[in-house]
């Protein structure tokens, strides 16, 4: 990249003094299949045998990968259902505002499950169109604050929700700040179906992450701006499992957070009412709010891409050595055919 | 009596060139006007120790840096770079908010890359430092006091000290000769350091301190030296001494250089004048011009290109930033657009936009490879390690091994298009064999040269082809066995060839290849004309400058001769019988042994006068006086010359010596005639008072009287005979040459010799050959050129070219080859003028290029007509002083080292110590080279490519704002260690076939030179790819992780997930493409590509061990988040196949349809077709090259066409006679 050997004469003079000196047989390199670029490799070549097994390889594989994730995914028993439009009065004409002035919003809705639904039933909420992964959002924590109640004062990073009229925040920043704070409550044939919220969250973040002996402090207290939830203060946050999951920031703009495990089984057309408190704000931005309870399968909830893909790509692949085959069947070359080489495929013109 | 006085006249310093003799008239001069300040006390360097006279020490450095200045000098040199300056502006800005990651992995790749350059910086300069150590280390005899001299290193050496320098050492410094070992004080220096002429030159000291010549005289020493002040003129010097309260001028002839040589004298006193980087040599020394490498040029282009990416991208995310921070943002509560920062204000979101642009600059900055660099200088180190380490690059003779001294050229090997080549050390060894004579019109002499081995060679393969040609024929015409026995007359070539230079490499005596019963061991004596055959052998031994020297170790005398011929033929006088063994002023010894058994008698030859040889005079006569009082003239010349001064009766022999010495000519051997001529005492006592007269006399015709006087007694010469001197080849040379013209390479040979030597060499190199249209294109004749003066001359050699191109146009014979040679003359008027690309067409088309007697500055202008006139790679290579200018403005220079300059390493690229080493150098790790880093700059961009357009696409859905979705030690890793290594071992051990193969088929090397590996295509070609791998990598990875739980345990994925398992399949894909581009797994490259998903995994492991206040929400994240998901497993599988599936597709196709050369080769080598099929195999190999018409395979097929013609004429002929 950058020359540099500046020509001297006097080196010159040293170089050709070393050539006369006796020690002229230390200078030979010495011999090692490293040294000499010849060590044992293995070099494999592409023959059509080899590419033809390996395309069908790859589909041999993944069809059945495909195929079993499919069934996996259509196992899951997925109920969406969107509140926020249905949940406003339908005199409001002001969404924004009814949503931020205090009071009872609560709504009722009923659910009919479809299919038999094995316990643990999941329950979500999902956003629409809520940027938790702007980077001003993403940045407005304190992970040191959250962990040790020593650090309490570390609050640099939360802006712009650090302090309150020259008062730490915790848990300061704008993720905490902003948390969701709807609130579901489910029955079945009027009987209470007990949500469980415990362990929604990671074990990790729950015992290394959130410390059990910090407690919220002046949290919430700021009241021109709204913001989310407010925390029971005697809890540490080490046991606020939906601050936990909430502070867990989202990838995309659309997402669901886990609220709770009902650890019943549902049957199927079984009418769930649920009562919820329509607390959150997604008027202004027009986001959408919904109640998704799902199970799961090994593979995790409800989503056909998966398997799709594994299928398009193992067919694909197939699709390959087909044509592979085909082509080489029409156009064979035996491998190491010297007429090949280009002095032979154009002699003259070499 | 007269002839004592005469005697006594002769100074001995009169023996030698007309040069020397110094004009007795210095002394009526007065002293020089000294322009300087310089005021130097000899032998009192204590007063030098203080200002005004404090000068440099002689302490010399050729670093860049020391110690304290490194790290700023260095720093800036490493910013200077646009690249590094844009990485340390983003590293700045990663301090500020606006940086989109931590300020830790920013800094810290482009500390580890600055680093590394500075280390490598450091080490080189170090280097720089233990040789200028080593040099000023040496020793040297300083006067301490009191006529006590004392051994003292040079950089302890000051102004004003006297040395005494003894033979065959350096000079320290400038110096000024007092006196020297012979007692007229001149003494023999070798400027070889200087200015590349191997020649010795002649210094002499000042009358008046010639009898400072022992240690003694300087006890009370005293002198006082004014002169000019330090210049970098090696040919000039003005001064004056004031010694004896006189004051005497002095000039060039008095003043010794530093690295100059001291030759043929026992010692020498001098008085340092100019010391360290004062003296000339110092003051001389250039930097070489840095050099780039056309991949590297190129790959200037790709970073514009991507930068230009970079800069939309940018550009667009900035847009979104601000119509989504102007439009949408206010309505986003959770980001309290009331409460602005900085950089966030959704009132101003032009401002914002701004930023943000910053920003993205820094973000998508992983488009642009900060490591790239470094890996590429990482490999190139490596690679010029193997290249020093090559064993069969090892000269067994010198001790040298092939060097890389400049690393970043390695690839430019492997693009080489046309070869440079000096002559003399490099084709040739500088080293004469006495090999033939004619003597009294016999030759003597059976041992061939080379070129008459390779003739014979031609005459055996016309004889199998002869039997062969009867067989039939095959399509095209092509002989089913001609193959066949083309190899075998190749091998039988290479076996012949190879065995007669060991023998001629090493023959039992230095400077004598002869063999010839009849005139060894005495025999001569039974020849006819015995009285001619010693008149010959005594003019071998008497007619010269050289010097004789015992040789204690062999008990024999080696000769200090001016010029190699001149030590072939004392040698060959010795090996006759007549031994040189003394000179004294003005004798010389020779010991004569006419028969065998006989016991040798001394003789001694009184020198009357030496008439130096000249290129002018192209002659060389002495005057001797036996002790019979015989006054001989002997004299010996070029056969031209000698022939036109023959007298009536000196002919007798002219007739059958010129048929030897064209004989001799054809053989590719230098040729010098041998005569002599009887004086009369009185005839020479007159024409001594004219010639003493003329040596006397002042003014500028001096030299041409003398030259008259000179040309008056070389006349009425009689004839002895002639001699024909083999100038060695290097080992290996016309081999390496056609191997070379098989790679397709066209080779030039520039050289300062004159013509006929060059033409000679050439078919010695079979770079010429019968059959081969020569087109001389020279100056004509003088008359032309003074009617008509320059005009007249450039239009001559106008119509020359355009004639010779207009000819080879019109030849319609396909085999036809042409030969252009060129002198340096004409080559003058050629360069300075718009004829330049009218011979550059002409050259072009020409199979072979000689340049004869260019200068050095023509060499480098012929370089550079040749690099810019044909836009391709051209290759300089030499081993003088001479040759540093082509070295130089080549684009790489190859120096020859283990000759004793070595001013063209110093200022080359490569060196190597032999030219067959080109072979391997170029073919082999230039071919690999080239291949390396054509790959890896290649996959580099892939390969940040499909990382850094992974982070434009998620920002589009974190709504512009700069967020990445990986964690920033992730993106720190990606290109320090986590796709680094794989690249780095692509680029230092990748081989697509073995070196055998790349010898066995030269063809492979115009991949190469055709740049089948790095053109748009296949640049396009890759980043294609990498586009694709990212929008698979992110959209696949996106759509699997969207919104559902997963995991059985209902979670969703965080950021922190998605984004590692997104990391996970970046860094399978790209391992895995490295696994399909590499053709060559060692177990090192297994280690490192899988290594290197082990260590991901590893890290990640350990990273979430970490406390999560370093590794935030990745804590736990392999072991507890995504370890126990069976999708994070399912999607890293399925992206790493989707994302190679293309590029797998894609080779396997053309693998199969459209295979190159080395696809078919390894296929050959893998299925042992090469063992199975030795005939298929050895056919192969002799087809595998490029048409040429140079070297010698191209001499055997041109004899088999014209031998065939003449056989179908037979046939033909034959068949109508029937």
């Amino acid at each position: 990249m950058m020359s540099s050997n500046t020509a001297s004469s006097s080196a010159a003079v040293a170089g050709s003094a070393d050539s006369a000196a006796p020690r002229r047989n230390s200078k030979k390199p010495k011999y090692s299949r490293f040294t000499q670029q010849e060590l044992p490799a293995c070099k494999p070549i592409l023959t059509p045998r080899w590419v033809i097994s390996a395309f069908l390889l790859v589909s041999v594989v993944f069809i059945p990968i495909g195929v079993v994730s499919l069934f996996a995914s259509r196992d899951v028993v997925e109920i969406v259902d969107r509140y926020d439009n249905d949940c406003i009065p339908d005199n409001t004409t002001d969404k924004v505002n009814y949503i931020q002035t205090p009071g009872d919003k609560s709504c009722n809705r009923n659910i009919t499950v479809p299919k038999r639904m094995k316990q643990p039933i999941f329950v979500y909420y999902q956003l629409d169109n809520f940027y938790q992964n702007h980077r001003r959002y993403v940045k407005s924590r304190s992970d040191a604050q959250l962990r040790d109640n020593s650090s309490a004062s570390d609050t640099s990073s939360c802006k712009p929700e650090d302090m309150y009229n020259g008062k730490i925040i915790v848990p300061c920043g704008l993720i905490a700040w902003s948390l969701f704070n709807d609130t579901y409550s489910f029955s079945r044939n009027s009987s209470q179906l007990n949500v469980n919220k415990k362990d929604i969250s990671w074990k990790s973040d729950r015992e290394h992450k959130f410390g059990s002996d910090v407690y919220p402090l002046n949290f919430q207290a700021n009241g021109t701006v709204i913001g989310g939830a407010s925390l029971n203060s005697s809890i540490p946050l080490s046991q606020q499992e939906d601050l936990i999951v909430w502070m867990r920031t989202a990838a995309l703009p659309t997402f669901r957070k886990l609220y709770g495990k009902i650890e019943v089984d549902l049957e199927p057309n079984d009418v769930i009412s649920v009562t919820l408190q329509n607390n959150y704000n997604t008027y202004s931005f027009n986001g959408k709010k919904k109640l998704v309870l799902s199970t799961t399968s090994w593979l995790g909830g409800k989503n056909d891409f998966l398997g799709i893909a594994y299928l398009t790509v193992g067919g694909l692949c197939f699709f390959l050595a087909l044509v592979f085959t085909l082509v080489y069947l029409v156009k064979p070359r035996r491998l190491g055919d010297p007429s090949y080489l280009s002095w032979n495929r154009n002699p003259g013109g070499r | 009596m007269t002839r004592g006085r005469i005697r006594s006249k002769i100074r001995r310093s009169n023996l030698y060139t007309f040069s020397c003799l110094r004009p007795q008239t210095t002394d009526t001069e007065g002293p020089n006007t000294v322009q300087g300040s310089r005021v130097v006390h000899c032998n009192q360097p204590q007063l030098h120790l203080k200002k005004p006279l404090k000068y440099c020490s002689n302490f010399i450095s050729t670093t860049k840096y020391n110690v304290v200045t490194f790290l700023p000098k260095a720093i800036f040199e490493q910013f200077r770079r646009v690249a590094n300056l844009y990485f340390l502006l983003a590293a700045v800005l990663s301090l500020t908010p606006i940086s989109p990651f931590t300020p830790v992995s920013m800094i810290a790749p482009l500390a580890f890359v600055v680093g590394l350059s500075m280390a490598k910086e450091a080490l080189e300069d170090s280097r720089r430092f233990v040789q200028d150590m080593k040099v000023n280390l040496r020793k040297v005899s300083v006067h301490k006091g009191d006529g006590v001299f004392g051994y003292r290193p040079w950089h302890k050496i000051r102004v004003g000290d006297v040395l005494k320098v003894e033979k065959d050492q350096f000079f320290p410094a400038d110096l000024l000769l007092l006196s020297s070992s012979y007692e007229d004080g001149i003494c023999y220096v070798e400027t070889m350091n200087l200015d590349g002429e191997t020649n010795l030159k002649v210094k002499r000291c000042l009358e008046t301190t010639l009898s400072l010549d022992d240690d003694e005289s300087f006890k009370d020493f005293l002198g006082k030296i004014r002169c000019e002040d330090p210049n970098p003129n090696l040919y000039t010097f003005v001064g004056n001494l004031e010694y004896d309260r006189q004051v005497f001028p002095l000039d060039p002839t008095q003043i010794l250089l530093r690295d100059s040589k001291l030759r043929n004298t026992a010692f020498v006193y001098g008085v340092v004048v100019f010391t360290g980087h004062d003296s000339k040599v110092m003051q001389n020394a250039t930097k070489s011009p840095s050099k780039r490498s056309t991949i590297e040029k190129k790959m200037d282009y790709i970073i514009y290109i991507l930068f230009t990416l970079l800069v939309l991208i940018s550009l667009i995310s900035s847009l979104g930033f601000a119509v989504k921070t102007k439009y949408q943002v206010p309505d986003w509560w959770y980001l309290q657009p009331n409460k602005p920062d900085g950089v966030f204000d959704p009132t101003n979101p032009s401002l914002s936009g701004f930023y943000h642009l910053i920003t993205a600059l820094i973000l998508y900055g992983y488009l642009i490879p900060i490591s790239l660099y470094v890996s590429i200088e990482v490999v190139k180190v490596l690679q010029a390690t193997f290249i020093n380490q090559d064993i069969q690059m090892y000269d067994e003779e010198s001790g040298n091994t092939a060097q890389a001294r400049t690393s970043n050229l390695n690839e430019e090997l492997g693009q080489v298009d046309t070869i440079l080549s000096d002559k003399t050390g490099t084709l040739t060894c500088n080293q004469m064999d006495f090999l033939k004579c004619s003597i009294a019109g016999t030759a003597y002499g059976v041992r061939s040269s080379e070129v008459e081995v390779a003739a014979v060679q031609q005459m055996a393969i016309q004889e199998e082809d002869v039997d062969l040609s009867n067989f039939p024929k095959r399509r095209g015409g092509r002989h089913v066995s001609r193959d066949n026995v083309e190899r075998a007359s190749e091998i039988e070539l290479e076996t012949v060839i190879t065995s007669s230079n060991e023998n001629d490499l090493k023959p039992t005596i230095k400077g004598f290849s002869f063999e010839d019963s009849r005139l060894m061991n005495g025999n001569w004596s039974k020849e006819p004309n015995a009285d001619v055959h010693l008149l010959f052998f005594r003019i071998l031994a008497i007619c010269h400058t050289a010097i004789p020297e015992y040789n204690e170790a062999t008990g024999s005398f080696t000769y200090e001769a001016e010029s190699p011929d001149e030590g072939a033929f004392l040698v060959a006088a010795r090996e006759f019988g007549f031994e040189f063994f003394r000179r004294t002023q003005s004798s010389v010894f020779v010991r004569e042994r006419y028969t065998n058994s006989g016991e040798p008698v001394e003789k001694e030859y009184k020198i009357l006068n030496v008439l130096d040889f000249t290129s002018k005079r192209k002659r060389m006569s002495v005057i001797v006086q036996d002790q019979e009082g015989q006054i001989l003239l002997l004299c010996k010349g070029a056969d031209s010359i000698i022939f036109d001064r023959l007298s009536k009766n000196g002919k007798v022999y002219e007739e059958t010596t010129t048929k030897h010495l064209n004989e001799y000519g054809e053989a590719g051997l230098r040729t010098l005639a041998l005569a002599y001529r009887k004086l009369e005492e009185s005839q020479y006592a007159t024409w001594n008072n004219e010639f003493q007269k003329a040596k006397t006399s002042i003014g500028g015709d001096r030299e041409a009287m003398l030259e008259r006087i000179s040309d008056m007694m070389e006349r009425e010469l009689i004839l002895v005979g002639a001699t024909a001197v083999e100038d060695k080849l290097q080992k290996g040379v016309p081999q390496c040459i056609d191997k070379l013209a098989q790679a397709g390479l066209k080779i030039w040979v520039l050289t300062g010799d004159k013509m006929e030597t060059a033409i000679n060499i050439g078919f010695a190199c079979s770079l010429l050959r019968q059959g081969m249209k020569q087109i001389c294109i020279t100056t004509t004749n003088s008359d032309a050129l003074v009617k008509d003066g320059k005009e007249g001359a450039k239009e001559n050699i106008l119509n020359q070219i355009t004639n010779a191109t207009q000819m080879i146009k019109l030849e319609k014979d396909p085999h036809a080859a042409f030969a252009l040679i060129i002198d340096g003359k004409t080559l003058g008027y050629v360069l300075d003028d718009n004829m330049k690309h009218q011979f550059l067409g002409l050259a072009v088309d020409c199979a072979s290029v000689i340049c004869c007697r260019v200068s050095p500055k023509q060499k480098a202008e012929v370089t550079r007509l040749v690099k810019e006139g044909t836009g391709k790679t051209t290759l300089a290579i030499g081993d003088g002083a001479n040759d540093v200018g082509m070295i130089q403005e080549a684009d790489i220079g190859v120096g020859i080292s283990g000759v004793e300059g070595m001013q063209a390493v110093m200022a080359s690229d490569f060196s190597i110590a032999q030219f067959r080493f080109l072979e391997r150098l170029l073919v082999v790790h230039g071919h690999w080279c080239y291949k390396r880093i054509a790959q890896m700059v290649c996959y580099f961009f892939y390969k940040n490519i499909a990382f850094g357009l992974t982070l434009f696409y998620f920002e589009a859905f974190a709504a512009f704002s700069g967020q990445s979705i990986y964690d920033d030690w992730y993106m720190l890793l990606f290109n320090v260690i986590l796709t680094s290594l794989p690249v780095i071992s692509l680029g230092v051990f990748e081989q697509d076939v073995s070196s055998e193969v790349c010898l066995q088929f030269p063809a492979l090397y115009q991949q190469g030179p055709k740049n089948l590996f790095f053109d748009w295509y296949r640049i396009l070609g890759w980043m294609g790819n990498g586009l694709y791998s990212s929008l698979v990598i992110f959209f696949l990875n996106i759509v699997i992780f969207y919104d559902q739980a997963f995991r059985v345990g209902g979670e969703t994925a965080d950021m922190e997930a998605v984004g590692t398992t997104m990391f996970t399949c970046i860094i399978w894909a790209v391992n895995c493409q490295i696994a399909l581009t590499m053709s060559h797994f060692t177990w090192i490259q297994h280690l490192l590509v899988w290594g290197s998903i082990v260590t991901w995994y590893l890290f990640l492991f350990l990273y979430g061990m970490m406390s999560p206040l370093i590794s935030g929400n990745a804590y736990q994240i392999l072991v507890e988040v995504l370890g126990p998901a069976p999708i994070y497993w399912a999607a890293t599988l399925l992206v790493t196949i989707t994302c190679n599936l293309p590029y797998l597709a894609h080779i396997s196709f053309q693998r199969c349809f459209n295979p190159m050369d080395h696809h078919i080769i390894q296929e050959i080598k893998y299925y042992k077709k090469d063992i199975e099929d030795r005939h298929m195999w050895t056919r192969e190999r002799s087809k595998a090259r490029q048409e040429t018409k140079i070297g010698f395979t191209a001499r055997v097929e041109a004899k088999i066409r014209q031998l065939r013609g003449r056989l179908q004429k037979k046939h033909s002929s034959n068949l109508s006679a029937s």
